[in-house]
């Protein structure tokens, strides 16, 4: 009975911490959506290209590792220029479904040019944490979680306290929300609109880079972390689009029930059933709560 | 334009009479290689046909959904177990019912399209896109207990006659995909077009017109599932002549998507303009890396740079023309028809002033 507890429990953290890698890619969708009310597809990709370009700057360039990560951090700041110039600025009027679409165009682009700059091949990012079971906490609480898990998991809390901090109390913070709530109103009591943009677009991309990281410590930095990144999105639905605290809440519930479901029920099933599984919870929450756990409730004018 | 035949004018029957000449007599006594067959012209109608049910639902009715090819998925494996199972419903009728098959999932997956929109359905049409593979790949019952992952397709048979020749092949898939796209442009232009497109234009008003939502949306997504289904079916017995679920991943649902937006959203035409773009691109890129820089280029680059003209060429599309490349042929079109008549108008005044 105390085995099947402490298991139950086993899969239940290892689950919630996991969810917290899920969280820090939603953050970035977040972040834009909060921002300018616009859904970047491109997250995913912008996951992958950031965290490519570091291992690349880091084992093609022989670039010591901080060094590497602030160039890839600069990498993503001229990528969030680029886009606020050449995409979301021309698509100032476009409907959400235009700009949306010209998202999954960036994310294609970006993908497109991770490859064609460093590569196809799966490459291993080594960051120091290794992903095996913590000594101390296997052998004081017979748990068995992985250091990797437990970085992400401080890393994500991190992440989003500082990231509440600043639309919260920040004048920047402010300008952002003023911005997401009502474009040209915000404009034209003077928040520069084309500066607000680059920051969040930067601050996304530098998101996707440190949930690069985790991922590509994990699984290795590969094309797949596009998909993994897809995976986000139920995150979202269930945490709801414009809520940094929904996102890791989104997180912590896709991960602790995906991985239950898969060690409990999926033996019944032949396994491999949390490909899936979070999207059809999510449509369970589409169908009963579609503005998510925390988002602000969607009403459409006539 | 007064209708001649039915409720058709007389442009749309030469167009049809045009495309039926080009494609029953000129392509099959010209072009003679196999490679034209197998490689760009089978798999061109069965994406064609595709993004005809994808056009449906995201072009006429305006869901964005992004399952494409797991309705594609479920109607190849549906026609590989009918024809397996049920040999006597023969080829034609497995492809209706496994198009059927295809239907009823897109009911069920179209359903939350009554709840919400846009970015949110797109998640939920995601989970039909996971979900139909991994239920192919992990009962053995649809794979025939097929422990290689790849099995072979079954030969098509249609009365008694095989249709093993890439050119007997080419003319099964231009049989259905002429079928149905006739029927795609009937329902477009009737009223189960209308009704769609009120819908996709303004919801609220079409339901206050009477226009029933439900029966709009779930007619939509079952029809759209059908289509993609047997070009599923088509797809997997025509051109891969196998089946394997890795073949129907969310890769090919994205380039339906492509094929779908650039192409053109809501035109019937704009589904083969963009189903031809986006097959013949890469082999030109190909044929551009091996023949002007003789194979120096590496062919993941190529595949790279190809995946990052299709991504700029939607952002392109959805900045200047968001109504694709289907909008740029009418343009066009109209262009020089207008030189045309300002041409016209010129030489008549002119010869009104010699007199």
């Amino acid at each position: 009975m105390v085995n099947e507890l402490l298991f139950f429990m086993e899969v239940l953290v290892g689950g919630l911490l996991a969810g917290t890698m899920y969280s820090l890619v939603a953050l970035g969708f977040v972040l834009i959506f909060k921002a300018s009310a616009t859904f970047n597809f491109s997250q995913g990709a912008m996951v992958f290209f950031s965290v490519l370009a570091f291992c690349g700057f880091m084992q093609d360039f022989n670039i010591p590792f901080v060094l590497a990560f602030i160039l890839a951090a600069l990498l993503m700041v001229v990528v969030g220029l680029c886009t606020e110039r050449f995409v979301l600025r021309p698509l100032m009027n476009a409907s959400e479904d235009t700009v949306l679409m010209a998202t999954i165009g960036l994310g294609y682009v970006l993908e497109g040019l991770a490859q064609a700059a460093w590569g196809v091949e799966v490459r291993r990012l080594d960051l120091g944490i290794g992903d095996f079971p913590v000594p101390w906490i296997a052998d004081n609480l017979k748990l068995f979680i992985s250091a990797l898990d437990i970085t992400a998991g401080l890393v994500a809390t991190i992440m989003i306290i500082g990231l509440f901090l600043l639309f919260k109390y920040t004048k920047i913070g402010l300008g952002l929300r003023a911005v997401a709530d009502d474009a040209g109103a915000a404009s034209s009591i003077g928040i520069p609109l084309k500066h607000i943009m680059l920051l969040v677009w930067s601050a996304a991309g530098v998101v996707a880079l440190v949930a690069g990281c985790m991922w590509g410590a994990r699984a290795g930095v590969q094309f797949a972390l596009v998909d993994l990144a897809l995976k986000a999105l139920p995150v979202l639905i269930i945490g709801g689009f414009s809520s940094i605290p929904g996102a890791i809440i989104g997180g912590l519930i896709i991960g602790a029930v995906e991985k239950i479901l898969e060690v409990y029920i999926g033996p019944f099933f032949g396994g491999a059933i949390e490909g899936w599984a979070p999207y059809v919870l999510a449509i369970f929450f589409l169908l009963y709560r579609p503005e998510g756990l925390f988002g602000e409730k969607i009403i459409r004018r006539v | 334009m007064k209708p001649i035949f039915m409720t058709y004018t007389k442009k749309d029957l030469i167009n049809l009479g045009v495309c039926m000449i080009l494609s029953v007599i000129i392509i099959p006594t010209f072009i003679k290689t196999e490679y034209w067959y197998t490689s760009i012209l089978i798999p061109w109608l069965c994406l064609a046909l595709a993004t005809i049910g994808q056009q449906i639902v995201m072009g006429y009715t305006g869901q964005l959904a992004l399952g494409a090819a797991g309705f594609m998925a479920a109607g190849a494996f549906a026609m590989f177990n009918l024809i397996l199972r049920v040999p006597d419903l023969g080829f034609v009728g497995s492809l209706i019912v496994s198009g059927l098959i295809a239907a009823a999932f897109g009911i069920l997956f179209g359903l939350p399209s009554l709840k919400v929109r846009g970015i949110y359905l797109m998640v939920a049409t995601l989970a039909s896109q996971f979900f139909i593979i991994w239920m192919i790949d992990k009962f053995g019952w649809f794979k025939n207990y097929d422990s290689s992952g790849i099995i072979t397709a079954q030969d098509i048979v249609i009365l008694g006659k095989p249709f093993t020749t890439p050119l007997a092949m080419y003319f099964v898939c231009l049989a259905v995909t002429t079928v149905l796209t006739l029927l795609a442009m009937n329902m477009a232009r009737g009223s189960t077009g209308r009704n769609w497109m009120a819908v996709r234009d303004m919801d609220i008003a079409a339901e206050s017109m009477g226009v029933s939502l439900l029966r709009t949306k779930v007619q939509a997504f079952a029809i759209s599932a059908f289509y993609c289904g047997v070009a599923g079916a088509l797809f997997a017995f025509c051109y891969l002549k196998s089946l394997e679920p890795v073949a129907f991943d969310i890769k090919l649902s994205f380039k339906i998507l492509f094929m779908c937006i650039l192409g053109g959203l809501g035109t019937i035409n704009g589904a083969f303009i963009g189903a031809a773009f986006i097959l013949l691109f890469p082999v030109l890129l190909n044929a551009i890396g091996n023949n002007v820089f003789h194979g120096a280029i590496d062919a993941t680059i190529i595949s790279s740079i190809e995946q990052v003209i299709f991504g700029l060429l939607m952002i392109i599309f959805m900045i200047y023309e968001p109504l694709g490349m289907a909008k740029l042929w009418e343009n066009l079109k109209q262009k020089i028809k207008s030189k045309l008549l300002s041409s016209e108008v010129k030489s008549l005044e002119s010869s009104k002033i010699k007199n």
